[in-house]
């Protein structure tokens, strides 16, 4: 077989396969992250708690009501995102003249309480969410075996990302959101419900972290630890990409997965550290990161 | 301003929850400290289901004892060594500490450890594995309790290569838990005449282990030994199974608990091999134990939530007969008492430190062959003390070969 820095290409095509589906996760977890900060200016720090709660919903609404993993994909987060927007209306909002830290404080302490909780109720091992029988087969792409449900996490991921990005960047309703950024109390002048406005962009964002989480509960196990480390990985993305930059966290996210895969190979012992590694490397020599403006 | 409120908000995290009972009181109290993951990844091995048995066990043993009432305090150590050591080493100094059960996290208790040996506290490892406790990082104080990486390896490794899984790779948690636990069933798989192809050391809490199994399915072994715990195994099988890795592989628990085995389900799980110190399901005592935890946790108690009912009640026992809590009598009489409850049957403390008392291996049952709930595993061999913790080595001090 032939082999490049001596290393399979079979394996490197595996690697890049397995770093395409982690960086989908990174992607669409930054991309929520990404939407709140650059249209509200929140460092939302409660995300991973978000999507930890998102995968709750999926494992939850199948043991108690029955509902099949499909149903979950839209109900999980449209419950979720309903919560972000209670959560924006009746306390986030009251913190938005202030220093950004005290939003950060804010979600930070939201995603202790979210985490404690179901830590409280649930436990730390975690539960099995079953692969959807549809998608429960494995594809032979010659390289390697891909579980279906992985291939379809990489599509399902690709297809929000772009979606998202195409609301924001090229529609009515997105060019509306950008100017609330820019300039909230003339476009309020114009009689658009700012407010309203913020408030959907919240719980949308976090809607985004549930999804991800929905379609993280059948590859891991769901437990209250499993948004807090991922949390901060996605944060470093959302900094390399530039902050805010939707375009930026999409790409940096499945880019940044791509990179771990291959340390996975080639150092194993680092995969965890390098991407915080590139983000200061990123810091130091483009400090808006890759994708953002000065 | 904000300085301040970081400020607090790093204090809040790092102390954690106790009531420290005054320190004037330490003569009329009997003081016994619990040090453990309480919020992480171990938190279901022991944390709150093994304080329920430490006051489970204060309880049987009637409250006081020598006249004097029998009090606890825990802590959560977030599996960070600083936070461990200095937590015992407070109490020590100013709660009148006279006992320490070390909770999960080899790395956590090799620090601990240490506080022992110059607080000169009796210390009961309860939750980790490596076996450096009995031998490199052992102390006059230390006790190993329940089992440890050379049992486990013993145990496991034995059965897997006599089975003929005679090629390994191994999945490692990189720290020291998961190196001894490799380096341990390496060492079994050689003396079997089997062979090690390799192994890949995986970060603690990886978000995902696919590429890690992947490599792992290149190297063409036989057997796939999973050299991790808690979550991290849990997680690693789950993908193993999901990527087929489980056709041409034959996984090895190295360590798994019975709260793994039930998150993951018998039809993951199924035929897996494992070597555990208890099961609630071995004899009319451990069943009598188990209904008893059961009716408060809702959950059979693991190896470690058994082990530590019995290390405090071996502890105040060995209270009772000193007649004293000086700590150097109290290890003295301990290390010739015989062991005998629901957890042990003739188990001793060996010079090093090391608990020695029968382990057992076992095998995951098909959802088939599990009759009612919790039946999940079958006895493959009961394995002697002496056999599963092997001779000692001479690497501790205190016991030359």
């Amino acid at each position: 077989m032939s082999e490049i820095f001596g290393i399979p290409v079979a394996v490197i095509l595996g690697q890049l396969t397995l770093g395409l589906v982690n960086g989908s996760f990174y992607a669409l977890l930054s991309l929520g992250l990404a939407v709140i900060f650059g249209l509200m200016g929140v460092v939302n720090f409660a995300h991973g708690a978000f999507y930890t709660l998102g995968a709750f919903a999926a494992l939850l609404g199948l043991q108690w009501f029955g509902i099949n993993y499909w149903a979950a994909l839209v109900l999980a987060p449209v419950a979720v995102g309903l919560i972000g927007l209670l959560v924006e209306r009746l306390l986030l909002r009251h913190l938005y003249g202030l220093d950004p830290l005290y939003g950060l404080l804010f979600t930070f302490g939201l995603a202790l309480i979210v985490e404690g909780s179901l830590h409280q109720v649930f436990g730390a091992t975690g539960q099995s969410y079953p692969v959807p029988p549809a998608l429960s087969g494995v594809v032979n792409l010659h390289f390697m075996f891909l579980p279906l449900y992985r291939a379809w996490v990489i599509l399902a991921s690709v297809l929000v990302c772009f979606s998202t990005w195409f609301v924001i960047e090229r529609t009515r309703l997105g060019s509306t959101l950008r100017a609330a950024t820019e300039n909230a109390p003339l476009l309020q002048a114009f009689g658009v419900n700012v407010p309203l406005l913020k408030a959907a962009t919240y719980g949308g964002g976090v809607a985004l972290a549930a999804l991800a989480g929905v379609l993280a509960s059948p590859v891991v196990l769901v437990n209250s630890h499993m948004g807090n480390s991922l949390v901060i990985v996605v944060f470093a993305v959302v900094v390399i990409g530039g902050m805010g930059s939707i375009f930026g966290a999409i790409v940096s996210g499945l880019a940044l997965g791509v990179v771990e895969g291959f340390t996975k190979v080639i150092y194993p012992e680092a995969s965890n550290i390098v991407v915080f590694v590139i983000m200061a490397l990123v810091l130091i020599l483009r400090p808006a990161g890759l994708f953002g403006r000065e | 301003m904000s300085f301040r409120v970081l400020a607090i908000m790093a204090a809040a995290l790092v102390m954690s929850v106790a009531g420290p009972p005054a320190a004037r009181a330490a003569n009329e109290q009997v003081v016994i400290g619990d040090i453990d993951d309480m919020s992480g990844v171990y938190a279901d091995v022991l944390g709150a289901g093994g304080i329920e048995s430490i006051n489970m066990a204060i309880a049987d043993f009637g409250g006081t004892v020598i006249g004097r009432k029998i009090v606890t305090l825990s802590a959560d150590h977030q599996n960070k060594p600083d936070i461990g050591a200095s937590k015992f080493r407070e109490w020590a100094d100013q709660n009148g500490l006279n006992m320490l059960l070390g909770g999960s996290n080899t790395g956590v208790n090799i620090a601990m450890a240490k506080v022992a040996a110059a607080k000169k506290v009796p210390y009961f490892a309860i939750g980790p594995g490596g076996a450096s406790l009995t031998n490199e990082d052992c102390t006059a104080y230390s006790v190993h309790y329940v089992y440890d990486t050379t049992a486990l390896a013993n145990g496991t490794a034995t059965a897997i290569v006599n089975a003929g899984g005679k090629s390994w790779f191994y999945l490692t948690a990189d720290y020291a838990f998961g190196t001894q636990l490799q380096n341990a069933a390496s060492k079994v798989v050689e003396t079997h005449g089997g062979k090690n192809l390799g192994a890949v050391r995986v970060p603690l809490g990886a978000a995902d282990f696919s590429s890690f199994l992947l490599q792992a399915q290149g190297s063409g072994a036989q057997v796939l030994g999973l050299a991790n715990a808690g979550t991290d195994f849990s997680n690693s099988l789950k993908a193993a199974n999901e990527f087929g890795i489980t056709k041409t592989m034959k996984p090895a628990a190295l360590l798994a608990f019975i709260s793994d085995i039930h998150s993951l389900g018998l039809q993951t799980a199924q035929g897996l091999y494992l070597t555990t110190g208890w099961y609630w399901d071995l004899n009319a005592q451990t069943r009598a134990f188990a209904k008893r935890y059961f009716a408060k946790m809702n959950k059979e108690p693991t190896m470690d939530q058994a082990g530590i009912y019995s290390a405090v009640t071996t502890y105040l026992k060995a209270v009772k007969a000193a007649a004293t809590t000086d700590s150097d009598k109290v290890m003295a009489e301990l290390k010739k008492t015989k062991i005998n409850d629901m957890f042990a049957q003739g188990g001793y403390i060996r010079a090093d430190g090391a608990m020695i008392h029968e382990m057992y291996v076992m095998q995951v049952k098909s959802p088939q062959e599990s009759k009612y709930p919790w039946d999940y595993y079958k006895l493959l061999k009961k394995m002697p003390g002496e056999e599963a913790f092997g001779p000692i080595t001479g690497l501790c001090p205190l016991a030359p070969k």
